[in-house]
């Protein structure tokens, strides 16, 4: 009989991790696993849709971790590039994994397990830039309050690092573009949403929504970027590399070039 | 705060600052484990980058411009005549805290023109680091300049509050100090280096023994040399840094081009360029010394005192020592492939992982990320074929040079361009 399909899942990791539990258990010949928000109808395959079972995906997650825990982080970063077809990329990497006896997550000649590790390194990239590209604005309510706009869905990854960085503030990081954000109130991080009016970003009009002293310490801050730069040795493409263009409109010290 | 005063202090103090390259915030174990600010347990994390592309991590900030040292080679010597200005201790770390919170740096990195004594200065230094850590409970990336000539007692107290310290040799001879710093003595370098070092043991050994034992400057010490001002070679200032990393157990030993900042006849004058190229080359050639197993003996000695300019330092010794080629990269151990040119230290953890499963031909290297364009002269692997084996040095070093482009290459370019 042939068992091939389509799974459609919501979206999410678990939901993802979900349809590789059934994939195995159902023994299904998997065509591809796409978002419900994406799915496109094969013409010879079924389509599945998948609900997301946390128990389910928890064995997954496990599973993965007990063959390897390099594969497990690689495997959670590189779903978060939400690139195209990742999904049976990721599939095939997990099949891999479990079918041989030995590490495959280091096989570095292999074509899945190098993208993989290629992806996952981006995201990493970007996690990294985002840790050091977020600028706080105080608002009146006392909260440290930042919107970024990244290439990847990293929130989730950069939650752990500001957490145990700024543990006694509450703080605010809002992603625009997908639309949610990751509040810290002094015991835990929450996901929340938004309905933000106007730019919060790096705007040369002040808002009322911050203290007045924040845009002090901002033309502080970049009056340092000044100062502390060696004018003879001046060198805007290595500047420009590691600063990305599209970043500048959330760094205060880029404000005038913006 | 009196954002206008500030504003003014921090101009002049950070541009007097910028000199020091030093600005790693990583390497510490200091994690947040009170409910307080800041973290610097994880890696560094440069923030931002000035225009110069350099990156922002810490605040870097003098405490004072005013000294008492006449130094030829500093912006801040008592001759010359700019604007100077000192920060009150409680400043600097109000600075701190408000650019920390922001998420604008990594932490502060101190240091001071002499004032008064180099004990008054190193007490004032000390007590920026002491009020950060004892009263606003900050677990950031402290790194404190100390000052040469402060007392035994204050380096030790520094220590414990900073994550690194350093002192910056900043002329690689004994002979260049006395012709640019006649007032400083070299053992006043010395002997807070050795200072630490012990500390640094003394503090390591009792951790073994009592768990509860403070940190004492658990990112270690760095030091900085000037490049390009007395006349030195590389081969001088390789051995002296090769000195210091292993009789100090420095961590880092900076390379800093000279950018001319006073007219002076003992230095270059204003107005020429500074040596970027070189320093460059020196950081390559200290990668090779800390990561790759290099002796620096090998690198520069009597007959090659000065680094190629054209070609990288691990290029330049394989082309003078062919014989140790071809490489079997499906074989060859871990320390071999680190010679061979154009393999980093990434490329061979990828390389001696992925052949476990397969031997490797030149299709795999490409995708793994060798930089085949100079690996190839120097490797075997499973494509048949090494076909560069009847070429002399000169010959691969023209092809190498033909068939790539390098950020520098424009300035030794003898050829001339056709279109500027």
């Amino acid at each position: 009989m042939d068992n091939s399909k389509i799974l459609i899942y919501d979206g999410s990791f678990n939901g993802f991790l979900t349809s590789v539990f059934v994939a195995f258990e159902e023994k299904i010949q998997v065509v591809d696993i796409q978002r419900s928000s994406i799915q496109q109808n094969g013409l010879f395959s079924d389509s599945t849709i998948i609900f997301t079972h946390v128990e389910k995906a928890k064995r997954v997650w496990n599973g993965i971790d007990k063959k390897s825990h390099r594969a497990l982080k690689n495997i959670y970063f590189a779903f978060m590039s939400e690139s195209k077809n990742v999904e049976l990329l990721l599939y095939r990497y997990i099949r891999k994994l479990f079918a041989k006896r030995f590490a495959i997550q280091s096989d570095y000649s292999d074509d899945i397990v190098l993208k993989i590790v290629q992806l996952a390194k981006s995201v990493g990239r970007e996690k990294h830039r985002m840790e050091a590209f977020v600028r706080f604005q105080l608002t009146k309510d006392d909260i440290y309050f930042a919107t970024i706009e990244p290439d990847f869905d990293v929130l989730p990854l950069i939650s752990k690092h500001f957490r145990s960085r700024y543990a006694d503030q509450h703080w605010l990081i809002y992603d625009v573009k997908r639309k949610y954000g990751i509040f810290y109130n002094l015991t835990g991080v929450e996901i929340v949403s938004l309905d933000l009016q106007g730019v919060f970003a790096n705007s040369i009009l002040r808002n009322d929504c911050f203290i007045t002293e924040e845009y002090s310490y901002q033309e502080l801050w970049a009056n340092y970027f000044k100062s502390t730069n060696i004018r003879s040795r001046i060198n805007p493409k290595l500047h420009a590399q590691h600063v990305p263009r599209r970043y500048w409109k959330y760094l205060s010290e880029k404000k005038q070039v913006v | 705060m009196q954002f206008e005063r500030i504003k003014q202090k921090l101009n002049i103090l950070a541009d007097a600052a910028k000199y020091d390259v030093s600005c790693s915030s990583s390497g510490s174990k200091r994690t947040n484990t009170n409910k307080g600010l800041g973290d610097s347990s994880g890696m560094g994390i440069c923030h931002s980058y000035s225009e110069d592309g350099r990156c922002i991590s810490l605040l870097k900030v003098l405490l004072t411009n005013y000294c008492i040292f006449d130094c030829a080679y500093c912006v801040s010597r008592r001759s010359n005549d700019i604007e100077r200005a000192a920060f009150k201790i409680q400043e600097i770390v109000d600075l701190t805290i408000n650019f920390y919170r922001r998420n604008y740096i990594e932490g502060l990195f101190l240091s001071s023109g002499i004032f008064k004594s180099p004990d008054y200065t190193m007490e004032r230094l000390v007590s920026v680091a002491k009020k950060l850590r004892t009263e606003e409970n900050f677990n950031g990336y402290i790194h404190l300049k100390s000052i040469p000539g402060a007392s035994e007692e204050l380096m030790k107290e520094a220590g414990l509050y900073a994550d690194r310290i350093s002192v910056n040799i900043e002329v690689p001879t004994v002979s260049g100090l006395k012709l640019l710093a006649p007032e400083k003595k070299h053992e006043d370098f010395i002997k807070p280096m050795q200072k630490i070092r012990n500390e640094i043991l003394r503090y390591q050994e009792e951790k073994k023994i009592i768990k509860s034992t403070p940190k004492y400057a658990p990112a270690g010490q760095s030091t900085q040399m000037i490049i390009g001002a007395t006349g030195e070679t590389d081969k001088d200032i390789m051995y002296s840094a090769d000195y210091y990393y292993k009789k100090y157990g420095m961590k880092r030993v900076y390379y800093s081009g000279y950018v001319p900042v006073a007219e002076d006849k003992r230095l270059p004058p204003m107005g020429s360029s500074v040596p970027m190229l070189r320093e460059n080359r020196l950081y390559q050639t200290d990668w090779l010394l800390r990561f790759y197993g290099f002796r620096v003996a090998e690198l520069l000695n009597k007959n090659h005192p000065n680094l190629d300019i054209d070609v990288d330092p691990k290029l330049g010794w394989a082309l003078r020592n062919l014989s140790y080629f071809p490489v079997d990269i499906n074989r060859a151990d871990k320390i071999v492939l680190a010679r061979v040119p154009g393999l980093g230290i990434q490329s061979i953890h990828k390389i001696i992982s992925a052949r476990r499963f397969r031997k490797l031909n030149w299709e795999h290297l490409k995708k793994i990320g060798v930089a085949l364009n100079r690996a190839k002269y120097f490797i075997v692997c499973d494509t048949q074929g090494w076909k560069h084996q009847d070429l002399d040095a000169s010959k691969i070093k023209g092809l190498i040079l033909q068939n790539s482009s390098g950020k520098f290459r424009d300035k030794f370019s003898t050829q001339l361009r056709l279109f500027n």
